[in-house]
């Protein structure tokens, strides 16, 4: 009778665990970042009262954001937003070494992070020999317009997500 | 085995005894049960509950109401009748003596022809609060007596509303449009002004909070309360509580100064499905998960007795 | 220093160092019940596995609950219910669990006092249970207050005006408890704070408790009988299973409790599901407002019978009367007089105690909701609240005159 003692166990057993995952699933479930946490996670900036080499720094999902309009001798790069005739620099405002928010130096033209001395040009890339391992990270965006979408996917990020320029 | 049946039977039967008498029993004799009237308006609760002076002029009210009602109403004609209504029921009305006049672009199908012919011909008795409109104090609407006093008038203009304003309608301007210029609804994110907008500055945010509050205290100055926030409303009060309340205000809460609101019984649907959407959103979810954990209960309960059995067989 | 060998299994090596097998055998192998009892006794499982969900349901309401009297309310019923995924089952579970779990301390209680489970040498039982209970009482009247509605409100209001003790006029320590004139903030914190950690641990002691006396008396059985159970455990090891009057905690008696608790568990989920209303009280469903009562108030059902007691007599008296009312149960195994162990069907007169009793607490409860107002249903409860203290009274006398068997 061992035997059918042993199955009619295990098949408790095994059912019993069938319904342990179904409430794991509703824990998960419960952790999950709110509805209005998602819904929340689009943030609109207006382009056209950006002025050159003047830092705007917005927020969105709880992060800073770096929008800079470039002057015309600034590098071009990859990286850059263009809207018309105009370039853009716009990133995550947080130092990729361990997560502090760098200073726009408008006379020197480059990020500097107070943390641990890391340094960023006007695109946004690393400077050599410092501690920060690449450069700032770029947010999803969309642009329509002249306004900015953070949190969509346009083509134009996608296309830097393709080529490897963002994560 | 036949013994610990008998005992469960005991143990049930005080179970279910406890629960008729703290749930059934006990509600039956803290509120009065209350039978709508199937959402017909003919006034005979009115004439029923008033006092005794009032009787005579509120079935007199009411007969008119039915004699106008059997009347064949001409849309045309009543296109130009309702005209003297616009004048007020339009889009981004500013409140007017205590209430925003509400917008009537789906009258026809939220509300009742008698009760809509009641309306026209006495607003404080059709919405059964003539009670608080005595002395020189007047309903907010009580102008139209005067500017629509005859009858083929008023049956024309009713036809012309269950004809052109009776399309279809979603339950959120169902309460939108009957509820939502007294009772706000945070839930549903709106106060007495409609829908609340979202703010990128906190100065343009705490400049509409006071714009509501002024709507509030305007409410409240003819309401004497503000009447509640209805968000969940629906778990609050019963169904049935809720239908025949709104059906006729004064039967569950004698002289309270809500009115009688006239919905149909499409009005009426649309209404309930809204306020249970804001007050009991979890309903479809827990339809539809409550088989799937019962029946896993039922295999498990199974599956636990032929494994109990497995194991007790050879001690007795 | 004890000697440690190499151990060739991870058993073996915990069994080194924790005594695994001698804790397997103490906890369940060789925890011996005897074999002839019924389902009632399956109800301290049941107890468990119901506060085992209280805790788990509790963990997921308390990572969004907010203890401020301006967002309690929405927390509960708009974030949990609407925004947070299971949010609503959490909350449903945790409210029928709360309801359901005084259903089964009521059962497991009458059952002791049935079998006469609680004498010669289950003192510590009972009154560890009862400990149990009030601590119950005490977690489920603290949660209460949580959602923050009308009849959290209220309910506040009215229980902490007891402790003014009537004509003592103690209101210094009512605001002390409230923290407030009124319950406000310091109130709500307070006791979420109470409902949370203090009395949940006060609740895992006293189970750690209760089942340790347990250990050396043996549950009783259906019959009262007392028997050697080292005999009887010698016989059910050498395989003489059907001879023997004991059967091990596992898995033998855990599957028969499992089974038990399977049936609980669809009623539990179909109230979850279907049937809610009686745990989550619809005035509950408006916002506390200190500036009007609810048209009825009363307390949850679990409460009721206590509540009557308190209701029909002028207020000192009610409160001396409720206050024993909330303790009486404590005293059973010393006003029981009688020197049998045994269901109550076989012990003359306090076999109508027992039912006398039972029929008095349900009538008291019915009447514990009915409007005051009301005199028939007044008198009903006054007479039943009589009655109550008439048996504690009459039960040592009835016991001592009762035969040994």
């Amino acid at each position: 009778m061992s035997s059918r003692r042993d199955f009619m166990g295990m098949a408790l057993g095994g059912f019993t665990a069938l319904g342990g995952i179904g409430a794991l699933y509703a824990m998960k479930k419960s952790w999950d970042p709110l509805p209005s946490v998602k819904a929340a996670g689009f943030t609109k900036i207006d382009l056209s009262s950006m002025v050159e080499n003047k830092l705007a720094v917005e927020k969105w999902r709880g992060k800073p954001i770096f929008i800079l309009k470039k002057t015309a001798d600034m590098k071009k790069d990859d990286r850059d937003l263009i809207v018309g005739s105009d370039r853009y620099h716009l990133s995550i405002g947080l130092c990729t070494h361990l997560g502090c928010i760098p200073a726009y130096k408008p006379d020197d033209k480059k990020f500097l992070c107070a943390c641990h001395g890391g340094e960023f040009d006007t695109a946004g890339n690393n400077l050599p020999g410092l501690p920060p391992p690449s450069p700032l990270e770029i947010p999803p965006f969309k642009l329509e317009g002249t306004t900015l979408v953070l949190g969509e996917t346009g083509p134009e990020y996608q296309k830097m997500f393709d080529a490897g320029i963002t994560v | 085995m036949n013994k610990e049946l008998k005992i469960f039977a005991v143990v049930a039967a005080f179970t279910i005894a406890l629960y008729w008498g703290v749930e059934p029993f006990a509600h039956s004799q803290m509120h009065a049960h209350v039978d709508g009237n199937g959402l017909v308006y003919d006034g005979k609760a009115d004439i029923a509950y008033t006092s005794k002076d009032k009787v005579k002029a509120k079935k007199a009210f009411w007969a008119d109401v039915k004699t106008i009602a059997a009347l064949k109403g001409d849309v045309t004609a009543g296109e130009a009748g309702f005209a003297t209504c616009t004048g007020c029921h339009m889009d981004g009305a500013a409140n007017m003596g205590g209430v925003t006049p509400p917008i009537l672009d789906h009258a026809g199908a939220l509300y009742d022809k008698n009760y809509l012919i009641a309306l026209i011909k006495d607003p404080a008795m059709a919405m059964n609060t003539d009670h608080k409109f005595t002395g020189t104090r007047t309903h907010p609407m009580g102008s139209i007596k005067a500017m629509m006093t005859d009858n083929q008038q008023i049956a024309d203009v009713v036809a012309y509303i269950k004809a052109k304003k009776a399309g279809e309608v979603t339950p959120k301007e169902a309460y939108v449009e009957s509820c939502g210029r007294c009772h706000a609804n945070r839930y549903g994110n709106s106060t007495q002004l409609g829908e609340t907008p979202k703010f990128k500055y906190k100065k343009d945010e705490l400049a509409y909070q006071i714009k509501v509050l002024e709507e509030q205290d305007l409410i409240k100055a003819y309401m004497g309360k503000i009447p509640p926030d209805l968000s969940i409303i629906y778990r609050a009060r019963s169904h049935h509580f809720l239908e025949t309340f709104i059906e006729n205000p004064q039967s569950q809460l004698h002289g309270t100064a809500m009115p009688r609101v006239g919905l149909s019984e499409n009005g009426m649907h649309k209404v309930m499905a809204y306020l249970e959407e804001t007050g009991d959103p979890s309903k479809p979810a827990r339809d539809a998960l409550g088989p799937w954990v019962l029946l896993f209960f039922v295999i498990f309960t199974i599956l636990a007795y032929l494994w109990k059995n497995s194991l007790w067989r050879d001690l007795h | 220093m004890a000697k440690f060998e190499k151990a060739s299994s991870i058993g073996e090596w915990l069994d080194q160092r924790i005594a695994v097998e001698t804790l397997k055998k103490v906890m369940q192998t060789e925890y011996w019940i005897p074999k002839d009892i019924n389902f009632l006794w399956a109800m301290g499982m049941v107890l468990a596995a119901t506060f085992g969900i209280l805790i788990v349901s509790g963990i997921f309401l308390l990572m969004y609950y907010q203890p401020h009297v301006d967002h309690a309310f929405d927390s509960v019923n708009y974030l949990i219910m609407t925004e947070v995924g299971y949010g609503w089952l959490w909350r449903h579970i945790h409210g029928v669990g709360a309801s359901l779990v005084f259903l089964i301390i009521y059962i497991h209680m009458f059952t002791g006092i049935y079998y006469g489970s609680y004498k010669r040498g289950r003192e510590l039982i009972w009154i560890s249970g009862m400990l149990l209970f009030v601590l119950f009482s005490a977690e489920a009247f603290s949660g209460y207050m949580l959602p923050w509605g009308q009849m959290s409100y209220w309910a506040g209001m009215v229980i902490t005006n007891l402790f003014s003790g009537g004509s003592l006029e103690a209101y210094g320590l009512v605001e002390w408890i409230r923290g407030d004139y009124v319950p406000a903030q310091a109130f709500l914190t307070r006791f979420f704070m109470l409902h949370v950690f203090l009395m949940p641990l006060m609740i895992i002691g006293a189970i750690v408790f209760h089942f340790g006396t347990l250990r050396i008396p043996h549950v009783n059985n259906q019959e009262g009988e007392d028997f050697d159970y080292a005999e009887a455990a010698e016989l059910y090891k050498a395989g003489k299973v059907k001879e023997s009057k004991v059967i091990p905690f596992s898995p033998v008696f855990l599957s028969k409790d499992v089974f038990v608790m399977g049936v609980y568990f669809v009623l539990f989920f179909y109230l979850v599901f279907y049937n809610f209303s009686f745990a989550m009280d619809p005035v509950n469903f408006d916002p506390a407002n200190g500036l009007s009562t609810p048209a009825h108030i009363y307390p949850e059902w679990y409460f009721l019978w206590s509540y009557e007691i308190l209701r029909p007599f002028s207020k000192d008296i009610g409160l001396i009367l409720f206050a024993i009312s909330q303790v009486i149960f404590f005293t059973l195994p010393f006003l029981d007089r009688s020197p049998n162990v045994a269901p109550a069907s076989r012990r003359g007169l306090f076999k109508y105690w027992f039912w006398i009793l039972l029929v008095d607490c349900l009538i008291l409860t019915f009447m514990g909701k009915l409007p005051p107002t009301d005199p028939t249903f007044a008198s009903i409860g006054l007479v039943s609240a009589v009655i109550f203290f008439a048996l504690w009274i009459a039960l040592p006398i009835i016991t001592k005159l009762e035969k040994k068997l």
